[in-house]
């Protein structure tokens, strides 16, 4: 009798894509990079502090680039401190998130006109893939940031979209 | 005893007869000629009738009229006075003595001042930018500085 024919009604048995377990094993363990740059990190500590517990989808704080998965840019990012950050992005293992947190890392935030010194947007050096609002966004808004990075690492596919030939890829 | 401006103005004027000080009402300080400002710092820390021990602040200015300035803010920890020190340099030419040794405080903010407002402190043992990156060309805090298009190869405008 093959594996097929066999019915699973012992309740302890899911069947799904491997590619749907590594997501899902992925999108539950994101590991962040333990560094602030700002006032945003406050908001970030206390996202991981007891009343909203970001540690309850599996964020763990790492200090080396080498065990992170996302890195949230939590504050202003200075020119000097791009440099480093770039560095660190660089350091971090495939595949890689940055979370923008913050009006600061968006775009400037209150330094965009007379901040000579602060990068107007994060996104100048490193791809972001979530950008948070705020000034500096409550750890709710960051909370639901992650949501949406759970979001896209869910949706991660090595598959090409249906519809692309194969003779078409540039 | 505690002084008040006026007193330890008169009493540094008798000390400097021939300097030209100069007692600023509208904001209590004394200006002080660049060139003397060290001895005038070593005198105004070791005499009994002073002892401004301690170097509270010390910012650099740009006036906006050709000149840079050093501004000391020193407060007698014996004594409880407080004294408001300024010198003007030219913008062309700033240099100003180092107290760097006189108080210790002065020498991480004599580098800011230098990193930011482009003040020389004539023997300063380690003057080098604190803030910004040794790369960083200009001093941003002057009124004339004109922020970079780039840095290091990142847009800087917004």
């Amino acid at each position: 009798m093959g594996l097929l024919d066999k019915q699973f009604d012992d309740g302890n048995i899911v069947i799904t894509s491997v590619e749907g377990v590594l997501n899902w094993a992925r999108l539950c363990s994101l590991w962040q990079m333990s560094f602030g740059l700002a006032c945003c990190a406050i908001e970030m500590m206390a996202a991981s502090a007891s009343h909203n517990d970001i540690m309850r989808f599996g964020v763990l704080p790492r200090p080396s680039p080498r065990q992170c998965d996302v890195m949230i840019v939590a504050g202003t990012v200075t020119l000097k401190m791009a440099t480093r950050l770039k560095r660190l992005y660089e350091q971090m293992a495939e595949p890689r998130y940055v979370v923008s947190m913050g009006s600061c890392s968006n775009c400037g935030g209150p330094y965009w006109e007379h901040g000579y010194h602060v990068l107007k947007g994060v996104d100048r050096v490193v791809p972001v893939d979530v950008y948070i609002p705020g000034c500096p966004p409550r750890p709710e808004a960051l909370l639901e940031g992650w949501m949406r990075l759970q979001d896209k690492v869910r949706d991660f596919t090595l598959v090409k979209e249906k519809g692309e030939a194969v003779g078409e890829r540039a | 005893m505690a002084k008040d401006i006026k007193e330890i103005f008169d009493y540094l004027a008798g000390l400097y007869p021939e300097l030209d000080l100069q007692l600023d009402d509208a904001v209590p300080c004394i200006q002080v000629p660049a060139a003397s400002i060290r001895d005038i710092a070593l005198q105004l820390r070791d005499d009994e009738e002073l002892q401004l021990d301690s170097l509270m602040c010390l910012s650099g200015v740009d006036n906006a009229d050709g000149t840079l300035g050093v501004v000391y803010h020193l407060h007698s920890m014996q004594l409880g006075h407080k004294l408001t020190v300024k010198v003007t340099v030219p913008l062309d030419d700033p240099h100003v003595a180092t107290v760097e040794k006189v108080w210790r405080t002065a020498d991480w903010h004599e580098r800011e001042a230098y990193d930011l407002v482009g003040v020389i402190f004539d023997g300063h043992r380690d003057l080098r930018r604190i803030l910004l990156p040794y790369d960083w060309e200009g001093y941003p805090l002057r009124k004339d500085y004109e922020v970079p298009e780039f840095y290091l190869g990142m847009k800087v405008p917004y």
